[in-house]
């Protein structure tokens, strides 16, 4: 089940809000606009705070460990998200 | 109708019902449902209220910092950082603040769609702090009401379009395509490490083909960075004024001074966490209003994102810049010590958020245009570039160039030290047409390449 997508970076302001705007995007076109979808810090990440990260490569190493993480290599293409979040809600059977 | 009119005036003059306001409007013109109008505006003036208290506990640390240091160094210490800064610049300018920030939106789009530079910035917090620091700057330089205003969003639209024109030709070689620029008020700084990398790095291979240790990325924690390098911030200082002849306990607030140390750099990163869980409630109806707007009056420019977008592009040049970029801050800090007797400059510490953040971005710069020494010396010339310019910002910004803590990017205090020196010998309206004549820069150029073309 994924109730809600956290998009993370260093302090969540700038790219994490980025991210989210595109995850909304992204999701809009699978219908799936129930999907809570946030941006923080990583300070905010603990195991729980979401049921699934969004962050760009760079990010994961500090993320690692805490739930399942969408990591994009370019992280403001939405054509990757796009790809590597659906793959994902396809693999936990969301879609 | 005087009740009313006294209710409006009690609006424009109360910063967070000012800015809850413009969310208001904004969210309405975007014909979003209530519940979204009720939620977006609500949180927003939240937002402004959390920053204030954020400030509050960020002075409280920092008073105990600047005291103890004047003691121990006989000098003032400060330390760099955005959020800390203007929390405390919104006590005294939010008003001018708010709408230097919406104006200065509106003329962002007025130039992309004009002028040859083609960009809208997106990134809300730097926006936010730039408006801040323009509203400082030129209220000390005797500009108010609506010269102010106008004067200061036409220097925030032309900082907006200005600094991404400056980054786009080393953004290509970084990201390989025209799609997106870059907005974040460090370029100064990263345009230098690019130009120090193509000076001295010819040749040299890129960072991405070393084998770079992974566990320093704990840093990428802002909260815990900013707590250990405060922490030692702390500890120095406490440990040198506990030997010097006068020390009173109460300075270390009558903790010995391991644990006052504990407290008060926790304390710091505490206040800085809650400025900016503040500013994100503040701008996160902001910059998606304009995002949209700005796409649908100029769909052909560019929009300028946030640093951490080139991160992913030279993750090895991140971590290595942010090492390179603080050896190079505490490098400065020994320059300013030893030029200290004849200068009477601050001392400006290395603050771990501008070296990090930036100094990451310059050495992605640096990489991108001279491999990993380009990477290396641009970092470090980033490090020293950013020590120096908040030194000579501190004169221009009035009372608040007394506070422990000061603008940290290189963009806000380039813009700050330039604006403020003209502000020094043109004073009141000749400095409103001075703004004007930079907004129009861009819009005369854009006509000549269009003549020429």
């Amino acid at each position: 089940m994924v109730k809600k997508i956290q998009c993370v970076c260093g302090v969540g302001l700038g790219s994490s809000f980025l991210v989210e705007m595109n995850v909304k995007k992204v999701l809009g076109k699978l219908g799936l606009k129930e999907i809570e979808v946030d941006h923080s810090a990583a300070t905010d990440v603990y195991k729980g705070s979401a049921d699934l990260y969004v962050c760009g490569k760079d990010m994961y190493n500090t993320l690692a460990n805490q739930g399942p993480c969408v990591v994009l290599n370019n992280i403001i293409s939405v054509e990757e998200l796009e790809e590597k979040l659906s793959a994902y809600l396809k693999e936990v059977g969301v879609i | 109708m005087t009740n009313f009119l006294m209710i409006i005036q009690d609006v424009l003059s109360t910063p967070a019902l000012l800015i809850g306001a413009m969310a208001l409007i904004g969210l309405i013109a975007q014909g979003k449902p209530i519940e979204d109008v009720i939620k977006g505006t609500l949180k927003t003036i939240l937002g402004f209220i959390i920053i204030g208290a954020g400030a509050g506990i960020l002075v409280g640390a920092l008073d105990y910092f600047g005291t103890l240091f004047n003691f121990a160094f006989g000098v003032q210490g400060v330390v760099p950082n955005n959020e800390a800064i203007v929390s405390l610049a919104l006590n005294e300018y939010a008003q001018a603040t708010a709408l230097i920030m919406a104006f200065g939106m509106f003329a962002n789009i007025l130039l992309a769609r004009f002028s040859a530079w083609k960009y809208i910035f997106l990134t809300g917090h730097h926006t936010l702090y730039m408006a801040a620091l323009i509203a400082v700057v030129l209220s000390v330089g005797g500009l108010e009401g609506w010269q102010l205003i106008v004067a200061g969003s036409a220097l925030l639209g032309f900082t907006m379009v200005f600094f991404p024109m400056l980054a786009q030709k080393t953004m290509l070689k970084i990201t390989g395509n025209d799609s997106i620029a870059f907005g974040h008020f460090g370029t100064i700084g990263y345009v230098f490490s690019a130009w120090l990398g193509s000076l001295f790095g010819k040749g040299s291979k890129s960072t991405e083909e070393i084998k770079f240790p992974k566990r320093l990325s704990f840093l990428r924690d802002t909260a815990v960075a900013i707590a250990l390098t405060m922490f030692i911030f702390f500890l120095l200082v406490s440990v040198i004024a506990n030997f010097r002849e006068g020390f009173d306990i109460e300075m270390t607030a009558g903790l010995n001074w391991f644990l006052f140390s504990v407290i008060q750099s926790l304390t710091f990163a505490g206040g800085v966490y809650i400025v900016l869980s503040g500013v994100r409630l503040l701008i996160a109806e902001i910059v998606p209003a304009f995002k949209g707007i700005s796409e649908k009056i100029v769909p052909n420019a560019l929009p300028a994102l946030d640093c951490p977008i080139v991160f992913p592009f030279a993750e090895n040049a991140v971590l290595l810049g942010f090492l390179v970029s603080f050896i190079g801050g505490l490098a400065g800090l020994g320059i300013l010590v030893l030029l200290g007797g004849t200068l009477s400059l601050p001392l400006i510490l290395p603050g771990v958020i501008p070296h990090f953040f930036c100094g990451a971005t310059a050495g992605v710069f640096g990489n991108a245009t001279g491999g990993r020494k380009g990477a290396i010396l641009g970092a470090f010339g980033h490090g020293l570039l950013i020590t120096f310019l908040p030194a000579f910002l501190m004169p221009v910004l009035g009372t608040l160039g007394f506070a422990n803590t000061t603008f940290s990017d290189s963009d806000f205090t380039v813009v700050g030290i330039v604006m403020g020196n003209i502000a020094n010998v043109i004073q009141g309206s000749g400095l409103l047409i001075v703004s004007l004549v930079i907004f129009l820069i861009p819009i005369a150029l854009g006509l000549v390449k269009s003549k020429k073309a």
